[in-house]
This record gives structure tokens, C-alpha cells and sequence, in this order.
């Protein structure tokens, strides 16, 4: 065990903590899910490319700068210290980019992810449908080939930013005689294409923070192919596992809301004590926002020399999932009567956040699916 | 950077855990507890035929000499087997504790060649125990007790010179007692902020070992019940195909995954006598009796009623999980350690500033 970083590490750390002193915004964003909002992230986005931070893991070839997770782990630390924007092209990505990466053409991978990387294009997910959710393979929206192209039918729904987005990647059926997991293929659709409706939906702070998509007849060539026909299950879930369970979160995240939360106590530490739990709801935070880093460095240790991700990958998404919201219903009982309201400047932040955390154990697999993973992957319990 | 284990340190753990296996099953300890010490002397003396006495103890005593992320790792077996023996208090607390000693009151020469060969057996009182363990086997007492003047002294002391009448525990693994001569008649050893100061380490040092402990009994409870699961069948099928059943064993699961790495690095803290070395201990100890406390909780659901019988063998390791919970500094006790040095000006928090 060695808890040094290296000179190299060392050196990458100062360069970036220099260039987010000199390029972070003075002022924070507006809220990506407002339009303003989202041109202000969307324009940060180009500006971490043009450094070459849009994503450091890929390589430099792609936009990226060849990193290794250590260098990751770093990179996430400075930006969180930094107070940088939240990042809103994150589902590209962390989902679609290492796809295109393992599975894509030389064609796809110079067309989508240079562009990707930049923010000129805004990737919209498309999984999830009215009756696929956690049984994510009911998928019914159909994509049958004409020619040199698919004709796709059929609905998406909890689209993240599909109202900002010009592009969606999904699943949709194009064996129509299939069911479940076959017959798939995972196709990448221009939302401005002839028949794409875009019908917003409000999350629970009132923005559209998310989109059901209507698909009539929306014509996409072939080329727009991740992979072999009806492989698109195969081809989705080879990189979720890793992304979702280390990248989407990164710990560096949390210990910043866990710090904010330190702080917060102590500045209504007179108030706070007057419920003792409150205190120890601080501690919590604090110890589990660490035990999380100290989980991702373990992680990452273990890959670095050749390790497989495991049970992490679902332990992961449980974990911060339920730390999230634990440092924030902790807040919300420290500001008390004043956590209602929203327009309060020590407030606003903390309630957005709470309700954000809300939809923590529910999106990307809900903590349900994940524990049924653990439970038959992980220790080998049968299927129900 | 690398935040994991070399290959030998993960070849001693296995080593250790073959050895316990074969050694160390549940109805030998069993049949340990029956007995009026509470130890076996053969198991004793395999575990010092195992070199175990001796990992911690420097090689010029006959030891390995090594440190407090390998003793990590070690601690965690033990817990997993439930060894009746305070093993950890005198070939780890003890052993840090006589080498940390000042030449001057040294007893090195004449303890630590005993331990590493298994023949000596250290027992030690420290005020933020209540209770001592294995006092009525112990070769040598080391003692931590206010002077008159209410700072800290440490005596060695024989068995004999202190006078202590047993407790019991519902642990039929601990053997306690409480001491109604802690001073005795021996003149200190030392006093003033030098035994305060090898008092804290010794605490930082049992902690550490009781967190082990209670992360290994924590995996031993989860496989005990996942065992229980596959094998028990109701409504036609094994109870662990039940979504309830395996959501429980998950929830365990995600614990122990996240307790472990406070444990490394606590011991990793203690080896590199880190400044925050004894908020991270703290934090170590808390998660780590968090995890057991879950699993004892969780596996006792889902053995179902056999679970609360003497006779199913999860008895054994969910009472060792609760009581060691209050071992070396009870939550409040590392709670507010924790709390002091996070709630400080001056505490270094947040990514990339943390006191980790």
C-alpha cells in the first residue's frame, strides 16, 4: 500500500488545478435544465475540450488525454474543489462514448465522439419506455430495416435532457418475431429527424429535466449501427457495469457535498444541537463520503493491476445513492423551517439538491435491481 | 498511489485463514467454551507454531516484524473464525505497546522473544475498558491507571499482584474481569504525558484490531446465511430465491465493502503515524461495528428461528459482533473523537483536502 502519488501524478494535478483556477466561471451557471442555463453549460463544456478535459480517460486521439483512473480519481477531486459546473453532457459520455469505443466503426467513432467531447452534440438516452423499466428488456419500440435504413416506431420515456438534446442513442427491437434480450439493436437517432416528438416532462422541481420521445415512422440509416443487428443488448450492457458503477459518481462529488455540510453545521451548530441526532447525521456524511473514496481508490487499485469490476459496480450505485440523500435530508434538518425556501441563497442549493437525491436510488438501475444483482451475482442466490 | 495489498500480504492472509479453517472449527470452540479458562493451550500453541505470535514482533525478538496493514488483514480472520482468545491484545496491542517503550523502561528483551514463541501471554488495562480480558491466564499485566495526581501511569504487573474477580460475559469466547487493586504495590513504570501518549496508541492500536475483528465476523455471518438461504426451502423453493431474503444479504454485502477500506487505511494511518491517525481508527471502528451490527441483525432474520437457538452456530459469531462493539471505546467513545477532529477550524475537508 502506498498513498503517495507519483511526480507524474503530482504534475497532472497542479496543471489542472492551474487551468480550472484560470477557466472555472466566477459566477455559477443557471440550471442546465433551463434553456439559458443550458447554452451557459453547453459553452463550459467546449471550453474543458478545447483543454482536453472533456474526458480524460479516452484517448488523446479522441479529445481525451490517455489517463489511467488515478489520474481520473485527481482530475475529479480538482474539479469538484474547484466548484466547476455540474457536467451536462455526462450520458454521452460515460454510456455512449465507451460504447462507440469498444463496438463503433473507425467512421463512427471520428463522427460522433470528437463532436461529443466538444458539446456539439448533446446525447439524449434513450432505455427506458412506458413498460420497460426495470424490466428494461420488454423493450417493444420497433426499428425495422428498409433497405439501408430503419424505420423506427414506437415511444421512450425518461429521456434526461432530451429537450436540450439533438441526438438519442437507445434499444429498440428489430427482429420483430423476438423477444427479451434478443433481437435488439442499439441505434443513435438525429431528434430533429422527420417524426421524432419531444413531448418535456417536469421533474420534481418543476424544470424539464426530462422528455417522453415519440418515434412515427423516423427513418435512420444503417449507419447509425452500434454493433451487429440484434446484438444491442450485448453491446449496452458490456460497458454499464463500469460506467455506471465507477464513473457516473465519482467520490470526489460527495465529499464536497459533505464538506458544505460540515460547514453548514457549524454555522447553526446553537440550533442544530438542539436535535442530537443532527450532529451525528453530519458525522455520517462525513465518514461515508470517505469511505466511498477510499472504496473507489481501493477499486481502482485492484483494476490497475488487471482486477475485474465486481460487486462494485452495484454496492457503488447503492451506496452513494443512499449517501446522497442522507447529506441532504441532514441539511434540510439543520436549516429547519427555512429549507422550504427555495429563494433563500444558503437554502436553494441544498433543496435542489435534496430533491435531486430523491431520484438517486431510482435512476440507472434502481437500488431494487441492484441488490438482486448482488444477491444472484455476487453471493449466488438463486433466481426468483 | 495503489490502495491495495502486495501478493504476499494477501498469501499470509490465506495462509492463515486455511489454518483457522482446519483448526478452528465451530464445535472445537464450542468445547472451548466449556472449559473453566475458556482457552486452549493446543490451539494456543498451533497458532504460535503458525508464526502468528510473532508477525508484529520485530525480527531481532525472533518475530516477522510486521506492520499494522498486515496485522489488518489478520484481525479480519480472526473475526472470521471467532478465535476464543485475546490473541490480538497480546501479539499486536501489547507487542506495539513494548516497543514503544522508551529504553529506559524497557521490557522488551525480556517479553517480546516470549511472545513471538507463544509462550507468554499479555493482558492490558487501559481506563477506556471497563473490564479486562484473560487476566487469570495472563503472563504479564500491562496497566494504565490514574496516580494520585490523576495523570496516567503504566505499571507492569504480574496476575498474582492484581487482585480481580471474573465477570461473565454472554460471549462465552471473553473472559473478564474486573480489578480491585488496579496499582497494586509495583512502582510505575512511567507517568506524565509519556504514558498518556503510549495510553492513546494503545487504544488506536486495539481499536483498529477490534475493527478487524468485527468486519471478519460480518463476512462469517453473511456466508453463514447465505448458506441458511440456498439450503432452507419454503413455498417450494430456497428461501434465498425470495427478493426480500437476498434485498437483507444485500444490504450486508454493501457494508462490508464499504468498512473495509476504513480499515486499511486507519491501519495504514497507524503505520505511517499520520497525524489524524486516531480520527481515522475511530472511523474505522464505527463502520466496522456498523457492518457486524447489520449482519448479526440481518442474519438472525433470515435463519429465521433457528437463528435464536443455542444450537445453530450463528449464536457464536453475532454474540462476539455485539459485544466487541464497546470493546476498546464504545460509539460515543469514537464518535466524539471523530467529531473533534472534524469540527475543527482548521480541519482539512473536502476532495483532494481531506484529513485522509
Amino acid at each position: 500500500m502506498d498513498l503517495d502519488f507519483t511526480p507524474q501524478q503530482e504534475a497532472f494535478r497542479a496543471e489542472v488545478r492551474a487551468w480550472l483556477r484560470d477557466h472555472v466561471p466566477q459566477r455559477p451557471l443557471a440550471s442546465y435544465d433551463t434553456g439559458e442555463g443550458f447554452e451557459q453549460h453547453r459553452a463550459w463544456e467546449a471550453k474543458l475540450a478545447a483543454g482536453g478535459y472533456s474526458s480524460v480517460i479516452w484517448p488523446t486521439e479522441l479529445g481525451g488525454r490517455g489517463s489511467d483512473l488515478i489520474e481520473w480519481l485527481i482530475f475529479e477531486e480538482e474539479y469538484y474543489a474547484a466548484d466547476a459546473p455540474m457536467r451536462v453532457n455526462q450520458n454521452g459520455i460515460l454510456l455512449l462514448g465507451p460504447t462507440l469505443m469498444e463496438f463503433g466503426t473507425a467512421e463512427q467513432k471520428a463522427r460522433f465522439l470528437p463532436r461529443m467531447a466538444r458539446c456539439d452534440d448533446m446525447w439524449a438516452q434513450g432505455w427506458s419506455e412506458p413498460n420497460a423499466g426495470s424490466d428494461m428488456a420488454n423493450i417493444s419500440g420497433r426499428a425495422i430495416r428498409d433497405g439501408d435504413e430503419y424505420v423506427i416506431n414506437g415511444q421512450k420515456t425518461w429521456s434526461t435532457r432530451a429537450v436540450f438534446a439533438n441526438w438519442l442513442f437507445g434499444l429498440f427491437r428489430s427482429d420483430p418475431q423476438s423477444n427479451r434480450h434478443h433481437g435488439l439493436s442499439y441505434l443513435l437517432v438525429p431528434l430533429d429527424a422527420r417524426g421524432v416528438t419531444i413531448r418535456p416532462i417536469k421533474a420534481l422541481n418543476g424544470k424539464q429535466a426530462f422528455a417522453e420521445v415519440f418515434f412515427d415512422d423516423v427513418r435512420v440509416s444503417v449507419a447509425n449501427r452500434i454493433g451487429e443487428e440484434g446484438q444491442g443488448w450485448n453491446v449496452a450492457m458490456a460497458t454499464a457495469g463500469f460506467e455506471r458503477g465507477l464513473l457516473l459518481r465519482s467520490p470526489a462529488r460527495f465529499q464536497r457535498t459533505a464538506k458544505r455540510l460540515v460547514e453548514l453545521y457549524r454555522r447553526h451548530q446553537a440550533s442544530a444541537d438542539r436535535d442530537p441526532s443532527i450532529r451525528d447525521g453530519v458525522l455520517k456524511a462525513w465518514m461515508d463520503a470517505e469511505a466511498y473514496n477510499l472504496a473507489s481508490y481501493h477499486t481502482v487499485g485492484r483494476l490497475l493491476k488487471g482486477g475485474r469490476v465486481g460487486a462494485e459496480s452495484s454496492t457503488n450505485k447503492i451506496f452513494w445513492s443512499e449517501l446522497d440523500l442522507q447529506m441532504h435530508e441532514t441539511a434540510m434538518r439543520i436549516l429547519g423551517p427555512r429549507a422550504e425556501l427555495i429563494d433563500d441563497p444558503e437554502v436553494h442549493d441544498w433543496l435542489e439538491g435534496f430533491l435531486f437525491a430523491q431520484a438517486g436510488p431510482i435512476y440507472a438501475g434502481t437500488n431494487e435491481i441492484q441488490r438482486n444483482i448482488i444477491a444472484e451475482r455476487v453471493l449466488g442466490l438463486p433466481k426468483s | 498511489m495503489d490502495f491495495t495489498f502486495t501478493e504476499e500480504q494477501l498469501a499470509l492472509r490465506e495462509s492463515v485463514s486455511r489454518f483457522l479453517m482446519n483448526e478452528a472449527a465451530p464445535e472445537l470452540l464450542r468445547e472451548i467454551w466449556e472449559t473453566g479458562g475458556g482457552r486452549s493451550p493446543e490451539l494456543r500453541a498451533k497458532i504460535a507454531a503458525q508464526g502468528i505470535t510473532g508477525l508484529s514482533v520485530p525480527e531481532a525478538y525472533g518475530g516477522l516484524g510486521l506492520g499494522d496493514v498486515d496485522w489488518a488483514l489478520i484481525t479480519e480472520e480472526l473475526g472470521y473464525y471467532a478465535i476464543p482468545d485475546s490473541l490480538a491484545d497480546t501479539a499486536y496491542v501489547a507487542t506495539g505497546l513494548l516497543c514503544a517503550m522508551p529504553e529506559s523502561a524497557s521490557l522488551r528483551e525480556q517479553w517480546l522473544r516470549r511472545i513471538a514463541d507463544g509462550t507468554a501471554r499479555v493482558s492490558i488495562v487501559h481506563p477506556v475498558n471497563p473490564w479486562v480480558a484473560d487476566a487469570h491466564l495472563a503472563d504479564m499485566v500491562l496497566v494504565f491507571h490514574a496516580g494520585d495526581d490523576g495523570e496516567l501511569e503504566l505499571r507492569a504487573m504480574s496476575a498474582a499482584e492484581l487482585q480481580h474477580s471474573a465477570m461473565t460475559s454472554i460471549d462465552a469466547s471473553r473472559r473478564l474481569s474486573t480489578l480491585t487493586q488496579p496499582r497494586g504495590a509495583s512502582p510505575p513504570l512511567l507517568g506524565g504525558a509519556r504514558a498518556q501518549e503510549l495510553a492513546d496508541a494503545t487504544v488506536d492500536r486495539a481499536a483498529v484490531a477490534e475493527a478487524g475483528h468485527l468486519v471478519g465476523l460480518a463476512q462469517r455471518m453473511l456466508d453463514l446465511s447465505v448458506d441458511y438461504a440456498a439450503q432452507r426451502r419454503q413455498f417450494g423453493k430456497p428461501i434465498g430465491s425470495f427478493q426480500a431474503v437476498k434485498h437483507h444479504l444485500a444490504d450486508v454485502v454493501t457494508r462490508i465493502e464499504f468498512a473495509r477500506p476504513v480499515l486499511y487505511r486507519a491501519a495504514l494511518a497507524l503505520q505511517r503515524g499520520e497525524r489524524h491517525r486516531s480520527a481515522l481508527v475511530s472511523h474505522a471502528k464505527l463502520a466496522c461495528a456498523d457492518a457486524a451490527w447489520t449482519a448479526a441483525r440481518k442474519a438472525i432474520q433470515v435463519h429465521g428461528a433457528s437463528g435464536y437457538t443455542w444450537e445453530v452456530d450463528l449464536q457464536m459469531f453475532m454474540k462476539r459482533a455485539w459485544v466487541l462493539d464497546a470493546a476498546w471505546g464504545d460509539r460515543a467513545f469514537h464518535k466524539a473523537r471523530l467529531g473533534e477532529a472534524l469540527l475543527r477550524d482548521d480541519a482539512p475537508l473536502g476532495p483532494a483536502a481531506t484529513l485522509y
